[in-house]
């Protein structure tokens, strides 16, 4: 059993890469490995939003990633400055921005790149997808 | 151009490849902020420029008409994070008609087998 980490760069619909990666998420943890943490970084980071909406014939990506959390108990992390300057905002960010609404909810954290850094280093493994 | 040799190459803990010229994305500007926060982690931390990322290299890249930051001033904090293992593509360079004493900082061009060598000899590679 290996320890696995993601960092999906993609964001979802425009690219392949995040669905792509969803792919990769739900073949490593019924493979039998852990997926210990999701990073969402560069425009992955829209791969949060708890507003978005696909039609019902496509599959849903947000909430691919929080099933992975709910079944699995992978974290779902969401770099802050990337999300921050794209409108990814938890209800504290919004608050202390003085914005009236957010679009990101648990399972997802805004977390720092400190946190990319660690899943790399304790992980036997991090994969990257990339548009 | 001298090419380094791959016996010249020490393994870092991580090594971040980036891609992106300084303008029309973000992805060199977030490349190195993970540069950045590695080293701040206590990690040492190699870049390669490679592709259009070596125009990253070149002096002034300020905020200019596409009214983004620009990347130099980022460049300019890695020696303070003790980031100086820094190599580039010499064929990325020779294609652009770019030669090392151009550049802002003083990087070892690496051949097309060396750069395999160097991504193979890290534990980790990012690529942005």
């Amino acid at each position: 059993m290996l320890n696995y980490a993601l960092l999906v760069h993609g964001a979802p619909y425009s690219h392949q890469a995040a669905l792509s990666a969803l792919r990769f998420a739900d073949t490593v943890v019924t493979s039998g490995h852990r997926l210990v943490s999701v990073f969402f970084y560069h425009d992955g980071v829209h791969n949060a939003s708890a507003l978005m909406s696909p039609p019902q014939d496509e599959v849903h990506l947000a909430e691919g990633w929080q099933r992975l959390h709910q079944d699995y108990g992978t974290q779902l992390l969401v770099c802050i400055a990337a999300g921050l300057r794209r409108g990814l905002l938890s209800a504290d960010e919004a608050n202390r921005h003085g914005l009236a609404s957010h679009n990101v909810e648990a399972p997802f954290e805004l977390t720092g790149i400190g946190q990319l850094v660690d899943a790399m280093l304790n992980n036997d493994r991090l994969i990257t997808f990339a548009p | 151009m001298t090419s380094v040799h791959v016996s010249d190459i020490e393994p870092q803990d991580v090594l971040i490849v980036l891609r992106h010229p300084p303008h029309g994305s973000h992805w060199l500007r977030e490349g190195i902020d993970v540069a950045l926060v590695a080293a701040a982690f206590g990690q040492r931390v190699g870049l390669l420029f490679q592709g259009d990322g070596v125009y990253a290299l070149l002096e002034g890249q300020q905020s200019g008409a596409l009214g983004q930051k620009g990347t130099h001033p980022q460049l300019a904090m890695l020696e303070m994070y003790d980031i100086d293992s820094l190599w580039v593509s010499a064929a990325a360079l020779s294609e652009r008609g770019l030669s090392v004493d151009e550049l802002m900082l003083p990087v070892k061009p690496l051949s097309a087998e060396a750069v395999a060598e160097l991504i193979q000899a890290q534990p980790h590679t990012l690529i942005f």
